[in-house]
């Protein structure tokens, strides 16, 4: 099996890349790259995302042909992807970091600045967050409910489905943590960093 | 509900542990990784290594220390000690490094925090701030507490947070290495005047003091090196008192 994690200058990806190898071990194979062949041809794709929403959206639309390809690979073929962090919020239809951008559009809904109630709450929103499990996700098997989870970001998708609602981690609200469509996966924190519990999710979509 | 975190943090030098767990099993106790691991599998919220090489030519070790950390620990690794430019922090993040703590090139430089955190995102900037009191404010120094700059700690950290800053990690210099507790007026002031999330450091000698920095300094996170060291007391263990005291924490 190949899994590519798709690497499109979008800030760091090597927690990513290490954490995938680690659980990948000798059985699947872990490519990282942003060549359109590569993807085409994998089983799965992991898109990552730091920084903001409009960084990682105009770093996809530098690389000629990149979301056309995603979207192949994902609306059309249905091959199983997961978004992390900001790499799920750009499944959305628009974000409003810096400036109003369209995301892919695969998840109906808007990313939003987090309402911190008047600096009652912090941002960024770092730390081990409990999540509070609303959906028997794939990525969730064997992940008990109210798992922790590392987190670091100011924005939060909303989706118009709840449905598509995985998982919410309360930090003023409760916040979007994790969605499921179909074939597409998104945490909101990241698996990469969430020790454990993180890699188990990791082993759960390579295993999809 | 956000968990209070705790971070322990290693000093390096060239490549190798200054002060660590002296535990009898370990196999190379000067060995980052190694303590490292020990510190993520006993419930660290985060580590936290303070690269102290003194020699430009050993400057290049700490990446090798990243890139085998990295590998081997999935929780956030926050580097710092000796940061000065941009390239400086991409060369730590792409090897693995999640956070890079900026200590003097911030106040030399505030545009490095300006560009970096646009550059590669807050979340991965932290503005180390070490402060001292003199009279009624404190001041910040750099070059590893050696310099006193004369600039007040409370309005830099102000103006470290526009800047981009995703954290501050305030140091006070007056209870560094005393064992007597965190410099707590310091901390709360800088705290309250912020809305980033504020990293305690300096002065831990018990847990109590961990409580104490959470509880009346009001940080989001705790960071001690040499109560972790030499087995006076493991993570698990502070973690354990935390909850007892009623603080949130991952366990």
């Amino acid at each position: 099996m190949n899994v590519t994690i798709v690497d499109y200058n979008s800030g760091n990806i090597s927690s990513v890349i290490n954490s995938f190898k680690e659980v990948a071990k000798e059985k699947v194979n872990i490519e990282v790259t942003s060549d359109l062949n590569k993807i085409k041809s994998s089983d799965k794709v992991v898109l990552p995302g730091q920084g903001s929403f409009k960084s990682c959206v105009d770093a996809l639309n530098n690389i000629s042909g990149l979301v056309d390809e995603l979207n192949e690979f994902t609306i059309i073929n249905k091959k199983p992807l997961l978004g992390i962090c900001v790499g799920l919020q750009m499944f959305a239809d628009i974000g409003y970091e810096e400036t109003e951008t369209n995301g892919l559009g695969w998840i109906s809904g808007k990313v939003s600045k987090i309402n911190n109630q008047n600096n009652k709450y912090k941002l960024p929103h770092i730390g081990w967050n409990e999540i509070n499990i609303l959906k028997d996700s794939k990525v969730f098997k064997d992940i008990e409910n109210n798992s922790h989870m590392y987190f670091v970001h100011s924005y939060e998708f909303i989706p118009n489905d709840k449905s598509v609602i995985a998982a919410t981690t309360d930090y003023s609200s409760n916040i979007v943590c994790a969605v499921e469509k179909e074939n597409i996966f998104g945490t909101q924190f990241h698996p990469e960093k969430s020790d454990k519990t993180g890699l188990k999710i990791i082993d759960n979509f390579i295993n999809l | 509900m956000l968990k209070n975190r705790i971070i322990p943090c290693l000093d390096v030098k060239n490549g190798r542990v200054v002060k660590g767990i002296n535990f009898v099993d370990l196999k190379d106790a000067g060995d980052p990784v190694e303590q490292a691991k020990i510190y993520s599998d006993g419930g660290a919220d985060e580590i936290c290594f303070l690269d102290i090489t003194a020699s430009n030519e050993n400057r290049e070790t700490i990446y090798d220390v990243v890139d085998r950390t990295s590998k081997k620990c999935f929780v956030p690794l926050t580097v710092g000690g000796g940061v000065r430019s941009v390239d400086d922090i991409n060369k730590l993040l792409n090897c693995g490094a999640d956070k890079v703590s900026i200590n003097t090139a911030a106040v030399q430089n505030p545009e490095v925090i300006i560009e970096s955190s646009k550059k590669f995102g807050s979340q991965c900037i932290v503005v180390a701030i070490d402060a001292k009191k003199n009279q009624d404010k404190w001041e910040i120094f750099t070059h590893g507490g050696r310099n006193n700059t004369g600039i007040d700690a409370i309005e830099f950290s102000k103006k470290m947070e526009d800047s981009g800053a995703g954290e501050l990690l305030v140091t006070s210099m007056d209870r560094d290495g005393t064992q007597v507790g965190y410099d707590i007026e310091l901390i709360s002031k800088i705290s309250s005047k912020v809305n980033i999330p504020v990293i305690a450091s300096g002065g831990v000698g018990n847990l109590d003091h961990l409580v104490d920095g959470i509880k009346l300094g009001k940080v989001s996170a705790v960071l001690a090196a040499s109560i972790f060291h030499y087995g006076k007391h493991s993570v698990k263990e502070a973690k354990e008192y935390l909850d007892l005291k009623g603080i949130p924490v991952r366990i």
